[in-house]
């Protein structure tokens, strides 16, 4: 039967997070004035995002992707290539390359699950040689993003169900797939597999890591 | 409840012995002491016990430098060392990792002792495209720090981490495939090495299974080329493999080794240590305990006391700190063959104790330390390799223990594992064993699966973890051992279901092992205690 390993993005195979992709957006608006006032108030909110991720990821969405509420799809769309060249490429973990390699050498397909946006994610997806990525995407109403999240947004336990669903529909064996992440809010995405692998983890996920007797892996 | 008597040390009397090595438990003999993990048991052995100690420390070489100079200017089979020295050749350095010599000697190491000499006579002979590695095939990487201790700071400043580095068995760029052996023994070794005009491999023989082309098909090599003769069939044919010339483990490795010479221009350089395991405050711990001093047994109740009252983190702290006094003892250099064969009869020398007859019942204190938990914990697959394989395969000729004796070890049994050093064996021990313990099935159903396990072999190569086929070769390493025993106790587990899941029974004390081995090899059965550490082997008339 077959298998996959899914992989979480930010801070598992990437350095960057979704706060670092919007900050180039914001750095990057059209006129200076709004390019300055964007960044300054992105970096204001950091605190403010952090709460929130700790609070709830869902809380974290609500506030986060607000913030794209009137982005044009097509400067967005634009701007997902340089922002790959120029700030995601360089931050990808170079242990990455190799675990992906060494993983689809096993035959395993590769699978990003990732609660980044998907203009974002795909010319990384591209340069990883990953075979299928879910994402979150933004609601665009006349083209302009409304700062809303399409269903199913991806975060916490909704991962999981999408890899029960995606594996049935794949005919997966989940007992002999894979899963890395680094965040304690991935719990519910590593304990669907039958080989779960914290990733660069933070404290809460490597405790848990090491009470459950799960490999930890560094790829920094 | 009645209080049991304190265990006193008798003083010395005249006792029955073979020689200096073999004594017989009377009834006037003092306790045996007996390692357990971190802790030092100290028994009463029932009347007529054997005693097997290991013989004094071979004297040291005077001037180890000289023989290490002496040995390069006149090597056994080839040119002297300087006379194969060309300005701007490429030469590689393989050392043996940290699994040589336990525990770790008190610095210098012997293997900076003899880089600094070679580096200063490649630096002389204008050779300076030199890279110093680490000869670890699955085993984890030396962190920096153990680097640093091995080659002294002076070597490590200069080389450090361009030019002195770990092998790397998974690096796909790393590797060369040097060819087959007639029974298609896959060859494969660092490309560095391969790829050098000369590969000087310098070498400690701790055991009788070290050295020789062990040291450069298996410290350099990768999983594929481990595979043929890391498998259980060859363990089971190896009896023992501390002895090359029965084990079909020295055959496969002696094989490979014949290509990798028609290959590689090897310079092989191996040493012998003598058997100082403890020295100074700790000396003692070597001693036959009939002729303990008075101030032995002061040191030795004020260890035991304070040891009891350390969690036992503190104590591995302890034990792992205190390195051993070896000293250099033999030095040759040259072909393989040669010096591997003039170094193996120094390491025989200093280990085998004849001994007449094999014994029904054979005890073994487990220590803290094998030559895969260096500064960490010994962990249950550990505890087994030890017993299994590296005290039951500590013969020549014939096993101490018969056929369907009793193998009774010492040891906790904790149930604790190195996340970082271990991660595959923690699967191996808690997913496969409670489903198999046939190591045929093990290898054919699942040891691919854990070598090619992306997160281990991730672990492997950047982290400090073990290869995740390790605890497969761990445990075919216990093969023969498994297959020769009819029983094995452990005294003094702390938990049920360890000894259990390695098909084990537990007694809570050795008296009550040594009664449950009798009951089941019989009321006269004879009994050895073979007194590790220090190492010593067994010649059995």
């Amino acid at each position: 039967m077959a298998a996959a390993a899914f992989y979480d993005l930010d801070g598992t195979l990437v350095r960057t997070n979704l706060v670092h992709a919007y900050a180039y957006n914001a750095r990057n608006q059209q006129g200076l004035l709004r390019s300055v006032t964007r960044t300054i108030s992105t970096a204001l909110r950091v605190p403010l995002f952090m709460a929130a991720d700790v609070y709830s990821r869902r809380l974290f969405n609500d506030v986060f992707f607000g913030r794209y509420q009137g982005e044009s799809e097509d400067r967005l769309r634009y701007l997902a290539d340089e922002l790959f060249d120029n700030v995601i490429r360089p931050s990808i973990f170079p242990g990455a390359y190799e675990l992906i390699d060494k993983s689809r050498r096993l035959g395993l397909r590769q699978v990003l699950v990732t609660g980044a946006l998907d203009l974002t994610v795909r010319p990384l997806a591209r340069h990883l040689g990953i075979d299928d990525a879910v994402t979150n995407r933004l609601e665009y109403v006349d083209g302009k993003a409304t700062g809303r999240l399409l269903p199913p947004i991806m975060a916490a336990a909704t991962k999981a169900s999408w890899i029960r669903v995606y594996a049935e529909k794949e005919g997966l064996n989940l007992s002999e797939c894979y899963s890395y992440s680094d965040s304690m809010s991935d719990l519910p995405m590593l304990s669907v597999v039958g080989h779960p692998t914290a990733v660069n983890p933070d404290f809460r996920l490597r405790n848990t890591a090491l009470q459950h007797d799960w490999p930890i892996l560094d790829l920094r | 409840m009645r209080e049991r008597e304190p265990k006193i040390f008798r003083g010395p009397t005249p006792r029955h012995k073979e020689d200096d090595q073999v004594v017989y438990i009377d009834t006037n003999s003092a306790p045996r002491m007996i390692f357990s993990g971190e802790d030092l048991l100290l028994e009463d052995l029932p009347v007529g016990t054997r005693v097997v100690y290991a013989k004094p420390p071979m004297e040291g070489l005077a001037n180890p430098g000289a023989a290490i100079r002496y040995a390069l200017n006149h090597p056994l089979g080839t040119d002297p060392l300087y006379a194969q020295l060309v300005p701007g050749m490429r030469v590689t350095i393989a050392v043996d990792d940290i699994s040589l010599p336990l525990p770790p000697m008190q610095t210098p190491d012997i293997r900076q002792t003899i880089l600094e000499i070679l580096l200063e006579l490649l630096d002389a002979n204008g050779v300076d495209d030199v890279h110093i590695i680490i000869a670890n095939s699955l085993h984890r990487r030396l962190t920096p720090s153990e680097m640093k201790r091995m080659v002294g700071s002076k070597i490590y400043d200069a080389f450090y981490p361009d030019r002195y580095y770990n092998h790397d068995a998974e690096d796909p760029e790393g590797m060369v495939h040097l060819g087959k052996t007639d029974h298609n023994e896959p060859v494969n070794i660092n490309r560095r090495a391969v790829e050098s005009d000369l590969l000087i491999y310098v070498n400690i023989n701790l055991v009788p299974m070290d050295g020789g082309h062990k040291s450069v098909t298996v410290g350099l090599c990768d999983y594929e080329s481990l595979r043929p003769h890391h498998e259980p069939q060859t363990i089971r044919d190896s009896n023992s493999y501390m002895d090359p010339k029965s084990s079909a483990l020295s055959t496969k490795v002696e094989r490979m080794g014949a290509i990798v010479d028609q290959h590689m221009n090897v310079f092989h350089i191996e040493t012998a240590l003598n058997n100082r395991m403890f020295g100074g405050p700790t000396a003692f711990l070597s001693k036959n305990e009939d002729e303990f001093t008075e101030l032995d047994r002061l040191k030795f109740e004020g260890m035991r006391w304070t040891l009891s009252k350390m969690p036992a983190a503190a104590k591995r702290k302890l034990f792992h700190s205190i390195p051993a006094q070896y000293q250099l003892v033999a030095v040759h250099a040259g072909k393989t063959d040669p010096v591997h064969e003039r170094i193996l009869a120094k390491t025989f020398e200093q280990y085998m104790v004849n001994i007449r007859g094999q014994s029904d019942i054979l005890i073994c204190g487990v220590p803290f330390i094998s030559p895969y938990n260096v500064n960490s914990i010994l962990n249950p697959l550990l505890v087994q390799v030890m017993g299994l394989g590296y005290f039951h395969n500590f013969y020549r000729g014939k096993p101490v223990l018969r056929k369907g004796g009793v193998l009774i070890l010492c040891h906790p049994c904790y149930d604790e594992f190195d996340h970082e050093q271990h991660p595959s064996y923690i699967e191996f021990f808690n997913r496969l064993l409670p489903e198999t313990r046939d190591a045929m099935v093990l290898r054919h159903k699942y040891e691919e699966e854990f070598a090619h396990n992306p997160s281990y072999i991730s672990m492997y190569r950047r982290g400090h973890a073990y290869h995740g086929a390790h605890p497969f070769f761990m445990w075919y390493w216990g093969e023969n051992g498994r297959q020769h025993v009819g029983k094995v106790i452990v005294a003094g587990a702390q938990n049920a279901h360890v000894p259990a899941m390695l098909g084990w029974d537990r007694a809570e004390s050795l008296t009550e092992a040594i009664a449950m081995a009798k009951s089941f090899v019989g009321p006269s059965a004879s009994t050895t205690l073979m007194h590790h550490p220090p190492i010593v082997m067994a010649d059995v008339e």
